[in-house]
């Protein structure tokens, strides 16, 4: 990372591993929850919300020295409404189907906790090139954690990727369905994807000790 | 009829936490304790029941397609709908001041337990999620709205106060060591979300549930059932659990 001094590089690799918003910060759990049935929606938001949090910290960093303390958090609320009303638009006219899919979760990217903890603990402090990083790292670190368990629900719950069927076919029983293969329609329901989440944070915590909680 | 059944629906089939989701931050921030639970819980309710009828009428009045034509047939062509997030979360954060002013004047000591997590509804998905899937549902009337606005803030409250009573007595376990605090949270969330999923059948007689678990295939459903089976297991013991806290 020639373009980085080793401080500007640590902002955007620490959310990666060892301080990723979903499974230390516990940020922005909500939407990352309910999309993750499929990989391609939980790319569509994890893109989104890189979007938002990279152009919302930049923005947040600029006004810091103008906004009064007390109303910071109703000025917060207003970027980020006005950058997700940005995405929205975006998506309903070039993705519709995709929009409709997300439904009301591209709203709520205006009450993930992430963004709102970000502004508050990082932009309103910091200047404007490193809040940008900050932004694009933990907006990484978030889709990291989306793409892995949009993978597994997919691939496990409906032997596909991107809609391809990379397994074979269920119907006409080939590729692994060949030999007695099923698709587990568990992986696709709601309540597999906190437990997905809940198998990340053990591995993740059983690899570096430090993070275990008491 | 139509209130009983939007009622019990918000309240257990499409439960806020476990169907979709909303609120997770501070459900998870908050469940450490009951009383701190309870406390948030009802917070939730309180602006459920405020903001969701509050923009029922701002979207009837103001956003939707026509809906200004209370002004004039020169406006009845207008759609504001993409204003309405701006519009929904401006609504739930000057009702979220209100709130903590009104907690801050009467009941000082709720305010202390509650601490920063007062604001911290004003961005809970489960408040502007409710807004949302309200406008997206089409609810018809304002009473239903309100209704909508409560209930799925009584599902909110009943899931944050199971888990804190859970946490609360898991301290006794035996966790593996990374999984303690965070990661069991999470797998009992997914294993109560598992048990409300059997609230599916409650208002079709099982028929959308039935034609549902067909397009599943086999090797889902024998999965399903022995999960289901302990999760039966734990509600019991949230009830017992809550039931000792009274």
């Amino acid at each position: 990372m020639g373009l980085l001094s080793k401080k500007d590089s640590k902002l955007i690799m620490d959310p990666l591993a060892d301080n990723n918003p979903i499974t230390i910060q516990v940020l922005g759990i909500c939407s990352a929850l309910a999309i993750t049935a499929q990989l391609k929606p939980s790319i569509v938001m994890a893109i989104s919300v890189m979007f938002v949090m990279g152009v919302g910290n930049v923005v947040i960093s600029l006004m810091r020295n103008i906004i009064p303390s007390k109303i910071r958090i109703i000025v917060q609320l207003v970027v980020v409404a006005t950058l997700v009303i940005i995405v929205d638009q975006v998506l309903k006219a070039f993705a519709y189907s995709l929009s409709k899919e997300l439904s009301v979760f591209i709203g709520l990217i205006i009450t993930n906790c992430i963004i709102m903890g970000r502004f508050e603990a990082f932009a309103l402090g910091n200047g404007v090139w490193r809040s940008f990083l900050d932004g694009i790292g933990n907006a990484l670190g978030y889709g990291v954690i989306l793409i892995i368990v949009g993978f597994f629900r997919e691939l496990l719950g409906s032997g596909t990727l991107f809609g391809f069927k990379v397994l074979g076919d269920p119907v006409e029983k080939t590729g692994l369905y060949a030999i007695g293969y099923e698709n587990n329609g568990f992986m696709v329901l709601p309540p597999m994807a906190l437990i997905v989440v809940g198998i990340i944070i053990w591995v993740q915590r059983s690899r570096n000790k430090d993070l275990i909680e008491d | 009829m139509e209130h009983i059944e939007l009622f019990f629906k918000s309240v257990f089939v499409d439960n806020m936490v476990f169907a979709y989701f909303l609120g997770m931050c501070s459900y998870l921030a908050v469940s450490k304790k009951v009383s701190t639970a309870v406390g948030l819980g009802a917070a939730v309710i309180f602006v459920l029941a405020i903001t969701v009828p509050l923009n029922w009428l701002l979207d009837q009045y103001l956003l939707q397609e026509g809906a200004l034509t209370w002004l004039g047939e020169e406006y009845a062509d207008y759609d504001l709908s993409f204003l309405s997030f701006i519009m929904f979360i401006a609504t739930i954060a000057t009702m979220v001041q209100l709130v903590e002013i009104i907690v801050e004047k009467f009941s000082p000591a709720l305010y202390n337990s509650l601490g920063i997590f007062l604001p911290l509804i004003a961005v809970n998905c489960a408040i502007l999620g409710g807004s949302l899937f309200m406008q997206s549902r089409e609810i018809e009337t304002l009473g239903l709205a309100l209704n909508y606005g409560i209930a799925s803030g009584i599902g909110w409250f009943l899931a944050i106060v199971a888990i804190a009573a859970i946490r609360e007595k898991i301290r006794y376990s035996n966790v593996p060591a990374p999984l303690r605090g965070l990661g069991i949270t999470f797998i009992i969330t997914g294993l109560m979300a598992i048990g409300f999923m059997s609230f599916g059948g409650m208002l079709t007689g099982g028929e959308d549930e039935a034609t549902e678990e067909s397009r599943e295939d086999t090797v889902g459903m024998v999965i399903e059932t022995p999960a289901l089976e302990k999760n039966t297991e734990t509600d019991l013991s949230i009830e017992n659990t809550q039931d000792s806290n009274k």
